[in-house]
């Protein structure tokens, strides 16, 4: 087993642990190759009648070595796999499907961003350090180290730190959360996790196998997924008085915010278009490269020739988008005081915003076939959005001047579970203050106004309203594709395409794009929260 | 109506009263007799009347509801008693004119903060003069004859949570911010705040300044605190600190009193509190009326200290007279009790209850009484008139413990070191450490080791059934030299070495009886566990019972001996036991035969019908017994003996346990053998575990980093020979060879070499070997 493995140690600092650790792995992986023997017909597309499970050891053995090979953070042992995958010693090699860590975004551009920074270096090496992998996520983060690393201290503190839940319950309620979303790739790395914390591998089969404390969930996972609004006390009450599957409020506080994170980082993923870690399923393939030199799917992926070609064209024509956009921020600015709407005016701009953004985009219908069958780890697939927003379901007003996170919210986290509400109020704060005064090529650009009317425009599809923030703003700044993307990413992440990413904002740097999903992932996590914390605030009132 | 009253007229009761809808804050008028209610969707008059409040007024008027209507905050003017101000969440500051004749109050209308107002405070003596702070983090100051601000403060800072203006000095507010920030400003310099400090982590959601004292600020935060500040002097000084239980959503001084403030929250907590400031830790008195949580409290009148009023989300506006307050005080248990370091204990309790002549049993007690110097935090406070805390004088008493005695963890190392865990045949280690348990005084541990012995030990052995054979002659004394001999007799036929244990024992008993009477007292606890395990043991030892010795139970107890400590197991067997002795001896293994048979022959002089418990029991039978007191072991804290006994049985008992649990045994264990500095011990158990996560402890940190002595980098390959200066980095100074082994060196100069070159060079030369002239110092 690949797990049985010292991996931890190369994610020493000092290199010569890292260099003898890294020979152990190289003697166990050739003692692994010699016992199995060489293949014999390497052309023949039956496998070798040989022991089916060494073989798959091996090859997931590879395969963490091709992982290693490519998103190590330290260059030694990064040589050193690429070697000892170039070998020739008669076994199949694995190579990654795909290139990068993301379909939206190419390769090369991410990971130049660690060869910059010494911070984000620095950062990689202790997630490395802590995980033994550098996900996807991560990697994509790595545009912006002041979130990634507040993210992962969190992740960190979520995940493995002291804390009400046990740890596989944790990783199983990560599953069930992205499952809601039908997001294979966090799905994936979660059942991996929570089958090393040592977690019952019956629970995979589906919720029914799971205790019927975990089940209880279901009905919450599915609420806030897709309703938080409609979250009511009498939820919080039958799950923490049903005798003895009942759950405790510390415990609620944590299942309500891993699953709120786990939602919303689905959204990032599919929103970034994350692809699988090299070394899980989908990630790499054993089958010889084709002829041609590319293969399909790299040409999606946007790192072939033609992709290049084919966006710059694109990109002259329509230039002159950002400058637009920036005169409009302009112009609000300063006929701020001119013209003033009315109260019931406000009032309707915002139920117009409310309504149109239940409004779901149904035109691209390309539904993704999750590899593995995420479907069994919630219950009631059907419950989305499809069936009551075509109704165009009346969702309640929220005033955040009545239930705020930073009033009300925070004071519940930190009272249950100590400290967390801490590092959540870091998280948000550094998410909706980040900024690098740059748009696009323009540097110096105050972005505050158009960060808070994304901000706001996603809070505003939960139904929560800000008094003081008048919602024309919304329309003038977010254009029509923009919004057509955050209303996809907020409630149905597993539809979004390429094409959507590419068609907003097209002259934006990457980084901002990716600095924009952090901004939804966010702003859609809190809203979820806040819902989640009035519920269980009512509750004890 | 129109009074300038010091002492309110109304007298008044506490009452309340149903408002429409949650209230977000509330304002009094200054005479007292109208308070202003004002919420999302209520905005309200009420007049207080003598036995209720009466609405006056709804200042919610027109058809469409506006924004401006819905209110963060409401100020009535203490000067000019028609004018109020509110802060509205959409960010518009509105001023009201009751003295308009029309139905709609409003007067003026300022839109020029962008986000949510979070507060408006009219300037006390300056009629015209209104400050708001809002959440876009501006300050602004208006002139009400104007039309606009005339100066915008910028906190340059978050949003801003409350703005005071001092009652004292004319120029002067201060601000608090979600930061934590707390700033001063002078009205006239809007540039440039006068004063910062940082008063909380987190939003500082409120502030008061006192209103007799010029310079103390009281201000209440996130953080669940509020604190005082005393701003006279050049440095911003924290003088008080109140730790509440949730966030303070606003605080207020009580009128008259120079030490009290009140203070409600904005979550969870739904109480008012009165504090003293100078008595930090229980609050003076509480109100409880409130459903939801308190948003808004005013003392009805700035000059009477005896009336609060308080609006809550709960929609109800209260008017709470202070002596119908709870006063938490009196519920309080004024006693106290702390451990030392050292095993010291010390306790306080109000002097009347300690005047009762002291407890038998107080070994080596000290009393401190009221005033002594070592303890001024207790009792050097003088009494204050003002404070009208009720005054409990305490006697202090420490109680020392005594060298040795049970309070230390002496035994606990002791024990640590002297038991065996491996290296020699189960039963001695048993034996062993049941020796050492009852050196330290332990019999309770040192019996359990014996049964544990007697339980898993090879069914022939004969020391099983010889064990029994004493526990007969224990049980009733009256036979005892009698059955003593027979049992010799028997069993000089036998194996030896066995039965040199047993005789011994038996003798150290017979001998030792006397004694044993004194120490009964002692020795409750022995009985308490086999009580406990009294259930299981039924079948297994069923036999006769006893009503003899039942009715003189000192009889039994006072012996030390193991085997007897396993007859009082097995005496209070169920009257039926399920197992009527159905194996007897006799029936025993073919090798045994002879033993056994002895054995009950001699017994059959001392009592009718015993049986032993069968010799061909799987030990597998025990487990059960075994766990349940390994478990009541570690309940009981005493996770040393659950985990040496678990090492000990090794698989015999280790799959009845479940892992996590073993773990966390072996975790607590080692933790406190490597806090008491055994480490050897600690590494011992650690090796000999099963756990995995155990094992793998000693695998952690076992790199060693080492820096080349010639060129003093670090080495980084595995070699003898540093790659950078291309030389032998550990060589040793005598014999100059590499020294792979054993490398001992002087931390002074940092030379040396193999261990016992180096000790040949010290007998007869005090310098460095290397000639470097230092004078080595070796421990």
């Amino acid at each position: 087993m690949a797990q049985s493995f010292r991996w931890d140690a190369l994610g020493s600092r000092d290199s010569s642990s890292r260099h003898a650790a890294m020979e152990l792995i190289h003697q166990e992986v050739m003692k692994r190759i010699e016992t199995m023997g060489p293949i014999p017909d390497p052309q023949s597309s039956s496998p070798p009648a040989m022991d089916d499970s060494l073989s798959s050891d091996l090859n997931a053995l590879l395969a963490h070595v091709l992982m290693l090979s490519k998103r190590c953070p330290y260059e030694d042992i990064r040589k050193k796999c690429t070697c000892l995958l170039q070998k020739d010693v008669g076994v199949r090699i694995p190579r990654p499907v795909g290139n990068g860590p993301s379909r939206f975004i190419p390769e090369k551009e991410i990971l130049q961003v660690s060869k910059l920074d010494k911070r984000i270096q620095s950062i990689f090496e202790d997630a490395f350090a802590v995980l033994g992998r550098l996900d996807n996520i991560s990697l994509v983060m790595g545009f912006h180290p002041q979130y990634l690393e507040n993210f992962l201290k969190t992740q960190h503190y979520l995940l493995q730190m002291d804390g009400p839940l046990s740890l596989h319950c944790r990783h199983y309620i990560g599953i069930m959360a992205a499952a809601r979303h039908q997001c294979t790739y966090l799905v994936n790395l979660h059942v991996n996790d929570f089958l090393q914390v040592g977690g019952d591998p019956k629970w995979l089969n589906g919720l029914e196998e799971a205790p019927q404390k975990l089940q209880a969930l279901g009905e919450l996972n599915k609420i806030l997924a897709h309703r938080p609004w409609l979250l009511t006390k009498e939820h919080i009450e039958r799950l923490l008085k049903a005798e003895e599957h009942s759950w405790s409020l510390a415990e609620l506080i944590h299942v309500v915010v891993l699953l709120t994170l786990y939602h919303s980082l689905a959204s990032f993923t599919f929103g970034c278009g994350i692809n699988p870690d090299i070394h899980t399923d989908g990630g790499h393939t054993f089958r010889p490269p084709s002829l041609s030199g590319y293969c399909a799917c790299d040409i999606a992926n946007g790192n072939g020739a033609l992709e290049e070609m084919f966006g710059n064209q694109q990109v002259s024509e329509l230039s002159g988008e950002v400058e637009v956009l920036m005169e409009k921020m302009k112009q609000l600015q300063e006929c701020h005081d001119e013209e003033e709407a009315s109260q019931e005016e406000m009032a309707t701009r915002f139920e117009r915003e409310k309504t149109e953004s239940m409004l779901v985009v149904t035109s691209e219908d390309e539904e993704c076939v999750p590899s593995r069958d995420v479907s069994r780890h919630f219950e009631d697939p059907s419950y989305g959005y499809k069936d009551f927003y075509r109704r165009g379901e009346h969702v309640p007003t929220l005033r955040v001047q009545d239930y705020s996170w930073e009033d009300h919210g925070f004071s519940l986290v930190n009272r249950l579970y100590p400290d967390f509400g801490q590092l959540l109020d870091e998280k948000f704060q550094i998410a909706y203050n980040l900024t690098y005064n740059t748009m696009a090529t323009h540097q110096g650009v105050d972005t505050s106004m158009l960060r808070r009317a994304i901000w706001n425009y996603i809070h505003c599809m939960f139904g929560i309203r800000y008094d003081d923030y008048d919602y024309g703003e919304i329309n003038q700044l977010l254009d029509r594709g923009f919004k057509v993307y955050i209303k996809t990413m907020v409630r149905t992440p597993e539809k979004i395409t390429k094409r959507m990413y590419d068609s907003f904002w097209r002259q934006f740097k990457h980084s901002e794009k990716v600095h924009v999903n952090l901004l939804l992932m966010e702003a859609r996590m809190q809203a979820e929260l806040l819902y989640a914390l009035r519920a269980i605030t009512r509750y004890m009132t | 109506m129109e009074k300038l009253t010091r002492v309110s007229t109304i007298s008044g009761r506490t009452m309340f009263c149903h408002l429409d809808a949650p209230a977000n804050a509330i304002s009094v008028c200054r005479d007292a007799t109208q308070v202003v209610v004002a919420g999302r969707n209520i905005f309200k008059i009420y007049g207080l009347e003598e036995d209720g409040f009466v609405e006056r007024l709804n200042l919610r008027v027109g058809r469409k509801p506006s924004l401006n209507f819905s209110c963060a905050d409401v100020m009535w003017h203490q000067m000019e008693e028609n004018l109020l101000a509110t802060a509205a969440t959409n960010g518009a500051v509105v001023t009201w004119n009751l003295a308009r004749p029309c139905r709609n109050k409003q007067e003026q209308l300022f839109t020029e903060h962008k986000r949510t107002v979070n507060k408006v405070c009219f300037h006390p003596t300056e009629v015209n003069m209104l400050l708001s702070g809002s959440q876009d983090g501006f300050m602004k100051c208006f002139d009400l004859r104007k039309k606009e601000s005339v100066s915008t403060f910028s906190g340059q800072s978050e949003s801003v949570r409350d703005v005071q203006f001092s009652i004292k000095d004319y120029f002067t507010f201060a601000a608090s911010f979600e930061n934590g920030n707390v700033q001063l400003w002078d009205i006239r310099r809007p540039d440039r705040y006068e004063r910062m400090f940082t008063a909380h982590t987190g939003p500082v959601f409120c502030c008061d300044w006192h209103p007799e004292d010029r310079g103390w600020l009281a201000t209440g935060g996130r953080d669940k605190m509020v604190k005082v500040w005393d701003m006279s002097t050049s440095r911003v000084k924290e003088i008080y600190c109140v730790q509440t239980i949730a966030s303070v959503a606003r605080v207020k001084w009580r009128p008259e009193r120079r030490y009290h403030l009140a203070t409600c929250s904005m979550m969870v907590d739904h109480n008012i509190y009165v504090w003293d400031v100078r008595r930090p830790f229980i609050p003076f008195a509480t109100f409880e009326e409130h459903k939801d949580v308190t948003t808004g409290i005013v003392w009805r009148h700035q000059h009477d200290p005896y009336f609060l009023l308080s609006g809550s989300k709960d929609s109800t506006l209260y008017q709470h007279m202070f002596k119908d307050a709870s006063r938490p005080v009196d519920r309080a248990n004024p006693e106290g009790l702390c451990f030392g370091l050292f095993g010291d204990l010390a306790f306080a309790a109000k002097e009347s209850l300690m005047s009762a002549p002291p407890s038998v049993g107080d070994v080596g007690r000290k009393t401190y009484p009221g005033g002594d110097r070592r303890y001024p935090i207790f009792f050097f406070k003088k009494p204050d008139v003002t404070e009208q805390f009720e005054q409990v004088s305490s006697a202090l008493s420490v109680f020392e413990s005594e060298a040795g005695s049970s309070v230390g963890m002496d035994w606990f190392i002791n024990t640590a070191q002297s038991y065996l865990l491996s290296g020699k045949p189960f039963g001695e280690l048993c034996e062993h450490n049941a020796q050492v348990a009852k050196r330290l005084n332990r019999p309770q541990e040192s019996t359990t080791w014996t049964m544990l012995r007697i339980m898993f030990s090879e069914p022939a052995n004969p020391s099983l059934s010889s064990n029994h054979n004493l526990n007969k002659s224990g049980n009733l004394p009256l036979v005892n030299s009698f059955s003593m001999k027979e049992m010799s007799a028997a069993l000089s036929e036998r194996n030896k070495e066995n039965r040199q244990d047993n005789l011994h024992s038996l003798e150290t008993n017979l001998n030792n009886n006397d004694e044993n009477e004194e120490t009964e007292g002692s020795e409750g606890q022995a009985e308490y566990l086999f009580g406990d395990a009294e259930l299981d043991d039924d079948d297994l030892y069923s036999m006769e019972h006893d009503n003899q010795a039942a009715e003189e139970p000192e009889y039994l107890l006072p012996q030390e001996a193991f085997p007897l400590r396993h007859e009082i197991i097995d005496h209070p067997s169920a009257p039926e036991p399920v197992q009527e002795r159905p194996e007897s001896p006799h029936v025993s293994g073919s090798e045994t035969e002879s033993t056994c048979l002895t054995s009950t022959e001699s017994f059959s002089l001392i009592s009718v019908s015993q049986l032993l418990f069968s010799p061909h029991l799987p030990p597998k039978f025990f487990c059960p017994i075994v766990k349940e007191m390994l478990c009541y072991y570690a309940e009981q804290g005493d996770v040393q003996m659950a985990v040496s006994v678990l090492i000990v049985l090794g698989d015999r008992i280790r799959k009845e346990i479940d892992e996590l649990t073993q773990e966390h045994w072996y975790m607590s264990y080692i933790d406190l053998l490597q806090r008491f500095e055994l480490w050897n011990v600690s590494n011992e158990v650690i090796k000999l575990s099963t756990c995995g996560a155990i094992m793998c402890l000693n695998q952690t940190s076992t790199t060693l980093h080492i820096n080349c002595s010639n060129c003093k980098r670090p080495m980084s390959n595995k070699g003898w020979i540093c790659d950078r200066c291309h030389q032998c980095a550990s060589v040793c100074a005598v014999c100059h060879h590499v020294v792979k082994g054993l490398f001992v060196w002087c931390q002074g100069c940092s030379h040396g070499g193999h261990l016992e070159h180096v000790m040949e060079w010290l007998k007869h030369s005090k310098h460095c070997p290397a000639g470097c002239g230092h004078l080595c110092e070796y421990t």
